[in-house]
């Protein structure tokens, strides 16, 4: 591997610092002045994003000019201990570039779209100030030029991600789901913290360029343990098995939020962290084999829960987790196919985005409303909402020559590519998901928009405003046209991070596997149309046990319960009858043996003179008689 | 007989009254018990006195007559002042200092 | 001679001791076991008098002198009178109310004495009577020497203290009059209020009707008297005739 160097930054790029201070001050802004910015307060957070947006642009152009195409930034010295020296440090380099301009483009287009979406909501202000947070903290993330702020960053969003999902506090059915996808973000926060310092450990610096030289040095059971480590975190973050629960439930957050969090950034972090530790990862094979796994199980997890789920938020969220097992599947492959998995990653952003604003239109319109039984009929009454939604479903089943053809084909022919049995095993989970993905999508926009109307009796649905299908229109076009504009320019961009690969082939030549995932996709949609053009039942139907496995999130919840929340609780009530009885059993017991005690000497004191005059004259005896002793000595 | 003989009486003298006050239980006698202990002491005072022919124990004596005196004197009075209150010369029935 | 007395006690002293000793005992174990506490004291008064004797028989003849005229003269009879006014009815009785108290000071009285008599005769072995203190000068003046000079000081105190146990002791007995005592214009008005006869009240026997002891007296306005009734004499059912008024020579019939 080669000596890994950042150069300085010179020019434009040193102002790499701005890219975060933009939305952080807008966030600050926001929430400092309070309610007198209600009514200037959202144009002020769109306004931030877009001007980071911009200078990310014109930064990125900077970058591409260089030869050493990085840019590191030291802005201060954030901890010196001893040997220790961890700085607060930025690094512009190609892989946060791409990541950068997603960020902040994206994440612009659905400012926008909330500024419409959140019109009647009374805390539109907080939202935005919330939405600038959570923006400000993932560039600090992809930003960061070291492990540790890298990790500020990671907490940063866990922090936002909180604030919005549990937005509307009132709905307790919101604060719960705050609640779980922080501690279970806390829960696999543990594995980055050990990888940090089995790197200070092992490596003594957090840098990255001082962490992927001295990587080689490493034991290959230290490699093995930091993959794991940051795996375990990076699963958590991107809601992968076993750590997939609370992204389903973070969908009663506003719309916006689920579709820039949720789908095109924050969960994409895990695929960024194990990106960026390509060094690591390629040291130990058995990590990267363990990643592949995870990301198969999770992309046909997802799928098949999918399958079963009648809300469109939660269908959509499932196929997040699923997409993202793609992703981690790619990265986990390494070579060739790290590239191949931000590829997936940023056109998975524009897709997924544009899905999930389509469907908070489609819930404006029928008052808010989430249940796709209710559905049916939309597309005469909303056809921009229409047909950028559909532009997002043939771009995530990937047919030819939409965005997902570019990105997901191949993955699947780099899964196939693998030797042995792991390759035909990952291929063809890959294939399976794929066929899946077409049919749950497929159904999906099917009972929406078509078939018969089974509309409750209080909507009345109707077209979204402008400000709304703006960006909906925006995201639809890249989302078509992303994959085949990014595939070859944003993989010769990134070899300088992941380094040159060639492109071998296993099981399958490329050809054979595009041809098969065609088919299955083909067939997965066709066979979706056949059973729900006709729509569904009004109200959930007693259906097999697979369905049944399915709608219960395949035990997922169960798990939880009984792994976790059971032994926790048993944990708190015994240390809750240790401290009742044990602690405070041995206080009380003192002040018990301490009563007694004195109520059983108080008996001494009778009242009677004589008993008195008794002790004083025994006193008296024992007196002389030790006198006696001494003298007769 | 040497003058240890009175010491030996005194020293018995001494030990009866001591019994006396924790037996009886009119405080007058327990009272009249506690003056026998102080004439025990004089006793011996005496004795050394004479043993050893200097005429301080005598003295010492006096004084402890002189002091006794005024302490019967007081006691007195405060027996009959409890007496006067509670009806009752008895020892034991003063008994309220109890835990 | 004197040089020879001085060297051991005379028979004389022996067989007083020896005589007087057991008196003092005695006397002694009266006092603890004596029943009426009249007869302790009297025990008591024994007990000093043989002291008083031993006193004398030691050479110290004042002290002898002051012990029977200070202590059992004045302090007994001190005893004895407030004895008779408040403890001669309060006999002691035999039953011990306090559990193990007897048993307890018998044996530490037992141990006490052995372990002064065991003390006293490993201590004080071949004690000799020494020479006069004061030669040529008697007891008194000695003391008396010795009492204004070296001691003057305590002597001094005592006195004090004396003083201070006399008018202590008078504090004790005065009883305070509870209020004002009353003039004579607030006694005649109590007197003339309504509701209260202002007459005196009529000696014994006055209204009596009957020569019985039975018969209960009149108050002036002709109920019983409840007082009059001895609850050891048991009222008899009087006869018509016993329990009809009977005139008094110019009252009018009822």
């Amino acid at each position: 591997m080669d000596e890994v160097t950042y150069a300085p930054a010179t020019g434009l790029l040193s102002w790499t610092w701005l890219l975060i201070a933009l939305p952080a001050a807008g966030a600050a802004i926001l929430l400092l002045t309070g309610r007198r910015s209600d009514r200037w307060g959202h144009w002020l957070g769109v306004a931030t994003v877009g001007g980071a947006f911009a200078l990310a642009l014109a930064m990125f152009s900077g970058l591409s000019g260089l030869d050493n195409k990085t840019a590191a930034t030291d802005l201060f010295t954030f901890i010196s201990v001893g040997e220790l020296d961890i700085q607060a440090s930025l690094l512009l380099d190609p892989l946060s570039g791409v990541f950068t301009l997603l960020i902040t483009g994206v994440g612009f287009l659905i400012h926008v779209y909330a500024v419409g979406y959140m019109a009647e909501d009374d805390d539109r202000r907080k939202f935005f100030a919330y939405f600038n947070l959570f923006v400000a903290a993932m560039l600090i993330l992809v930003l960061g030029g070291n492990y540790f702020m890298t990790f500020i960053g990671w907490e940063g969003v866990g922090l936002a991600s909180y604030l919005l999902i549990a937005f509307w506090q009132a709905k307790p059915s919101a604060a719960t789901a705050g609640k779980k996808a922080f501690l279970t973000n806390r829960v696999a926060d543990v594995g980055f913290l050990l990888a940090m310092f089995v790197m200070i450990g092992a490596v003594g610096s957090l840098d990255f360029a001082e962490v992927f030289n001295g990587a080689g040095e490493l034991s290959d059971g230290m490699a093995l343990a930091l993959g794991l480590l940051l795996l375990a975190a990076a699963c958590g973050k991107s809601g992968q098995w076993p750590f997939q629960t609370w992204l389903p439930d973070a969908m009663e957050g506003p719309t916006p939020v689920s579709a820039l969090i949720h789908a095109a950034t924050m969960v994409t972090a895990g695929v960024y962290l194990i990106a960026r530790s390509n060094p690591i990862f390629n040291l130990n094979e058995t990590a990267q084999t363990v990643v592949v796994a995870i990301g198969a199980l999770t992309l046909l997890f997802g799928a098949i829960v999918g399958c079963a789920k009648d809300d469109i938020k939660r269908v959509l969220a499932w196929s997040t987790v699923s997409q993202i097992g793609y992703m981690f599947l790619a990265v986990g492959l390494g070579g060739g196919a790290y590239a191949l998995g931000i590829i997936h990653l940023l056109a998975h952003g524009f897709f997924k985005a544009g899905l999930f604003l389509g469907s908070g239109s489609v819930m404006h319109a029928m008052n808010d409303q989430t249940d796709i039984r209710r559905f049916g009929g939309l597309w005469r009454v909303m056809p921009w909402t229409y047909a950028t939604f559909a532009a997002g479903w043939v771009a995530i089943i990937g047919l030819f020559p939409f965005s997902g053809y570019f990105s997901k084909d191949p993955i699947i022919a780099a899964a196939f590519a693998r030797e042995g049995w792991e390759g035909w095993v990952a291929g063809g989970a890959a294939l399976l998901g794929a066929a899946l993905t077409a049919f749950y999508m497929t159904r999906l926009f099917v009972l929406t928009f078509h078939g018969p109307k089974r509309w409750t009796d209080d909507v009345h649905p109707h077209e979204s405003p402008a400000i709304m299908t703006g960006p909906l229109v925006l995201l639809g076009l890249g989302s078509l046209a992303a994959g085949g504009l990014m595939a070859t320019p944003v993989a010769e961009w990134l070899v300088p991070v992941f380094g040159e690969h060639e492109e071998h082939h296993g099981h399958l030549t490329h050809m054979q596997a595009t041809i098969a995932t065609t088919a299955v996709v083909i067939l997965g949609a066709a066979l979706a149309i056949l059973l729900f053009r006709g729509g569904t039942d009004e109200v959930p139907r007693a259906a097999a046990w697979p369905v049944r496995l399915a709608r219960a999130d395949l035990g997922g919840e169960a798990v939880n319960r009984g792994l976790f929340e059971r032994p926790g609780r048993v944990a708190a009530g015994a240390s809750v009858a240790v401290d009742a009885r044990g602690v405070d059993g041995i206080v009380n017991g003192l002040s018990a043996a301490v009563g007694g005690t004195s109520r059983r000497l108080g008996r001494l004191q009778t009242g009677f003179v004589r008993s008195y005059a008794l002790s004083i004259l025994s006193g008296a005896v024992i007196v002389v008689a030790a006198l006696m002793v001494v003298v007769i000595q | 007989m040497s003058p240890e003989h009175y010491l030996i009486l005194s020293a018995a003298l001494f030990t009866i009254g001591a019994i006396g006050v924790m037996v009886r239980r009119n405080s007058i006698v327990v009272f009249m018990c506690i003056e026998l202990m102080l004439n025990a002491g004089n006793l011996a005072l005496v004795t050394f006195s004479r043993t050893t022919g200097t005429i301080d124990g005598q003295i010492m004596a006096f004084f402890v007559m002189a002091v006794a005196a005024a302490e019967v004197v007081i006691g007195l009075a405060i027996i009959m002042a409890i007496y006067r209150s509670r009806r009752s010369a008895s020892v034991d029935d003063a008994n309220l200092l109890k835990a | 001679m004197i040089a020879e007395l001085a060297q051991t006690a005379s028979t004389g002293e022996t067989v007083a001791f020896w005589i007087l000793a057991p008196l003092a005992v005695g006397g002694a174990i009266g006092l603890v076991l004596a029943r009426s506490a009249i007869h302790a004291a009297l025990m008591l008064a024994l007990t000093m008098v043989t002291l008083a004797v031993f006193y004398i028989m030691q050479s110290a003849p004042f002290l002898g002198f002051v012990q029977i005229m200070v202590y059992t003269g004045a302090i007994m009879m001190l005893f004895l009178f407030v004895l008779m006014l408040f403890g001669r009815d309060s006999r002691d009785s035999m039953f011990e109310t306090l559990r193990g108290q007897r048993f307890l000071a018998a044996l530490l009285g037992v141990g006490l004495a052995a372990l002064l008599t065991s003390g006293l005769a490993h201590a004080v072995t071949g004690l000799t009577v020494a020479g006069d203190p004061a030669p040529g000068q008697g007891n008194v003046p000695a003391i008396a020497e010795e009492l204004f000079t070296t001691y003057i000081f305590p002597f001094e105190v005592v006195s004090g203290v004396l003083t201070v146990a006399a008018v202590g002791a008078l504090m004790f007995a005065h009883v305070s009059r509870r209020g004002e005592a009353r003039s004579q214009k607030e006694s005649s008005r109590e007197r003339f209020a309504p509701g209260n006869y202002p007459g005196p009240k009529p000696g014994p026997g006055v209204f009596a009707t009957s020569d019985s002891t039975a018969t209960p007296a009149l108050l002036p306005d002709g109920t019983t008297a409840a007082e009059s009734l001895s609850e050891y004499v048991p009222p008899r059912q009087l006869t018509a005739v016993e329990a009809a008024p009977k005139p008094t020579e110019g009252r009018e019939e009822r």
